[in-house]
């Protein structure tokens, strides 16, 4: 009830700068007022996102975040439902493009290349930048052409042998060859929910992405499937850098590095994860690992 | 209180409980009804249309023992020779008895014209037959026709039916001597309209319907798809569009006959193209095929789950791999049905090919999409329409063949449904 009465509050964002920060050494101020506390920026980073915003036509979804997304790190972004963080993921690999209302201002460098700049083609940004998505959606296609099918649009192998190679790694990179070697021609979609998952996986890692998106993959899994997913997040770790939407805080507390917090569209608190969980500084952070709301 | 007393006893149903359970079945007695009446209509239908029109697959033919008299083929040309006077002829020495002029008419009259140019056929393919007498099979008039088949009562006295007493009397000779009989009707398979019910066929409509067609799905379907394709995946959502959404939706509504008059005013008057040629008919058929295409094409793309199209943007697909890749073949079952579905409407239509002159009386079976034909359905009305007791039964015939068509089409569409669908 309480959360209902403050969602419905257009003025509460105004509200979070003052009293209830506690530590405002330690908050980033970014060009606005607006502060993030915690160490939102790292030091080599491989996505910069500066004051971006969001606008579903005039609503405003996402409000000034800047943050950064280190190599090699898996970040979790964490918060109620509706708090911007799925569509602040969608922004990274500009799948936002395809809702016609949807407006993005700010910057977002890969590789301290601008993104959002008009010169550039989300095609090749998509294949560096991969994506999961909540509920595992491989193509009604053979497991094998459903890893295959990024390496053949982009044009990254010469021959059969070449493709065949790159699917198996994949597979296996997603821990799921075992299960699926001798059965790569039956569809993909007669798998498991988590076989699907990692089957997604697979086909997003498939074409060397160097950050991989995941919006809340474990949501519709089991807890085993969960805790697979979870292992080969970790394994992962070490070739891509991966951004994590979930929604479970435990998941966030096993998998990731860094923690984002995000409330009603503002980026509330970023730190590395043991921190966040056991010493958050926002009194909000608190709140909502706590499990006072959200 | 009172609603957790009528809820709670298990064992005894409450009054309340009672009505519900009674207006179930009530619900489920009137669907039954309904479906039971429904199916009687359809078995009714089925049933008249095939007790009249099976009998339009047999017809009648006499034997004749033609001499083929060397003087009649003195002339230049084999077909200046006088056939009718051979037929003539041989129905005269076989029935000696008749003499005069007014019962020799009535002789005559038993034979179908076509008989004078079956013989010329005959001598045309081989003039060795110049010089011989041959039997020759050839077919009786329609009355005759119909008096085989029944259709002509007996019982009625001479002046209430088609048939005088003496033609009866020389048909049972006929009969009785193995000289008529009715045999597979090839004729109504291998020609076009005639004036004369025995010599009517089908094959024209059929080819000019099968022309027709053949334009309007070589137009309809990739138009139609592409327009759906394009409204539905990449046009912007804005004013324009939705304009053309509402124009196209209504058009799918307008009654076909108006579409006959624009094929008339712009294919005909405009463009100059042939009058009662299936290009016309396939042009005004098209423009009413679109709206349904259009429509159904978009209803199918949108029940492609939005997944797939973010799972192939997700691996950097661009908008139109998405599409043809995943989205399309994902959608093509439903687009197919769509069209099959318009292309039997469009093979039912009658009321835009009369605005385009399809209505014309045709006899030559159509070679192409230039050549002046009929269609099934105008060929149907046509012969409704004609008062010679012969053409009921071709009638019925012709709706059969169309409705065979119409039933081969709709499981074309089943099993192209069923083959395209991917599982998940």
């Amino acid at each position: 009830m309480e959360l209902a009465s403050r969602t419905s509050n257009p003025a509460f964002p105004t509200m979070l700068s003052g009293d209830i920060i506690r530590e405002a050494d330690e908050a980033h101020a970014y060009t606005t007022g607006r502060k993030t506390v915690g160490s939102p920026f790292v030091d080599n980073p491989r996505m910069t996102c500066r004051d971006v915003e969001v606008y579903y036509g005039e609503k405003c979804a996402i409000n000034k975040i800047s943050i950064d997304v280190d190599c090699n790190e898996v970040l979790a972004m964490i918060g109620p439902s509706g708090c911007g963080k799925s569509t602040f993921l969608r922004c990274l690999n500009r799948m936002n493009d395809t809702v016609p209302s949807c407006r993005v201002i700010g910057e977002i460098r890969l590789d301290n290349i601008d993104i959002y700049h008009p010169s550039i083609d989300v095609v090749p940004l998509r294949a560096r930048v991969g994506m999961v998505f909540q509920k595992p959606n491989p193509f009604p296609k053979s497991i094998y052409d459903n890893v295959a099918y990024g390496p053949r649009i982009h044009g990254l192998t010469k021959n059969k042998a070449e493709l065949d190679e790159i699917v198996e790694t994949s597979i296996m990179k997603a821990g799921l060859w075992n299960e699926v070697k001798d059965r790569l021609q039956e569809p993909g979609t007669g798998l498991s929910g988590g076989q699907q998952q990692r089957l997604c996986i697979a086909r997003a890692i498939a074409v060397s992405p160097e950050v991989i998106l995941m919006d809340e993959p474990c949501s519709a899994l089991d807890p085993i499937a969960t805790a697979k997913v979870e292992e080969l997040i970790a394994e992962l770790r070490t070739q891509f850098s991966i951004v994590i939407v979930t929604h479970a805080m435990q998941q966030a507390a096993r998998v990731s590095q860094r923690t984002a917090y995000f409330h009603l569209g503002d980026l509330i608190e970023v730190g590395p994860t043991d921190k966040i969980f056991t010493n958050p500084k926002h009194r909000l952070t608190e709140d909502y690992i706590t499990g006072r709301f959200g | 209180m009172n609603s957790i007393e009528t809820t709670s006893d298990l064992l005894k149903p409450t009054t309340r409980l009672k009505r519900r359970y009674r207006v179930e079945r009530w619900f489920k007695r009137l669907g039954l009804t309904a479906i039971a009446l429904s199916l009687s209509f359809v078995a009714f239908l089925f049933f008249t249309i095939f007790s009249d029109g099976y009998t339009a697959f047999k017809q009648s033919y006499i034997e004749l023992e033609v001499h083929f008299a060397a003087e009649e083929f003195s002339q230049e040309k084999l077909a200046n020779a006088d056939y009718p006077g051979l037929v003539k002829h041989a129905m005269r020495t076989m029935f000696p008895e008749v003499t005069s002029r007014e019962g020799k008419k009535f002789l005559y009259s038993l034979i179908s014209p076509a008989a004078a140019y079956t013989l010329q056929n005959m001598v045309e393919a081989d003039p060795k037959m110049i010089g011989t007498t041959q039997k020759v099979w050839v077919l009786a008039d329609d009355d005759v026709d119909m008096l085989m088949k029944g259709k002509i009562d007996r019982s009625l006295g001479e002046g209430n039916r088609r048939v005088r007493d003496i033609q009866l009397a020389w048909i049972d000779r006929l009969e009785s001597e193995n000289r008529l009989e009715t045999r597979f009707n090839k004729t109504f398979f291998t020609t076009g309209d005639s004036r004369e019910p025995e010599l009517a066929g089908i094959l024209g409509a059929v080819k000019g319907s099968f022309f027709t067609l053949l334009i309007t799905l070589s137009l309809s379907f990739p138009i139609g798809v592409a327009a759906a394709v394009y409204l539905e995946e990449f046009a912007p959502e804005n004013k324009w569009t939705d304009l053309i959404e509402i124009n196209i939706n209504n058009l799918a509504a307008v009654p076909s006959i108006i579409f006959g008059l624009l094929g008339l005013a712009i294919f005909i008057n405009f463009w100059g193209l042939p009058r009662s040629t299936p290009m016309v008919g396939g042009l005004v058929l098209t423009l009413m095929t679109l709206p349904t295409i259009i429509i159904a094409g978009r209803a199918s793309l949108k029940s492609v789950p939005p997944s797939i199209r973010e799972a192939a943007l997700g691996v950097g697909a661009s908008k139109m791999q998405t599409v043809t890749h995943h989205v399309l073949p994902l959608a093509m079952p439903g687009m197919l049905t769509g069209t099959i579905i318009g292309m039997a409407q469009a093979l039912g239509e009658t009321a835009p090919l009369l605005m385009i002159g399809m209505v014309a009386f045709i006899v030559d079976v159509p070679g192409g999409i230039t050549d002046p034909s009929a269609v099934l359905p105008v060929q149907i009305y046509l012969w409704a329409d004609s008062p010679e007791r012969g053409f009921t039964e071709k009638t019925a015939a012709a709706i059969m063949i169309l409705l065979t068509f119409l039933i081969a089409m709709n499981s074309l569409a089943v099993f192209l449904r069923k083959k395209f669908e991917i599982k998940w």
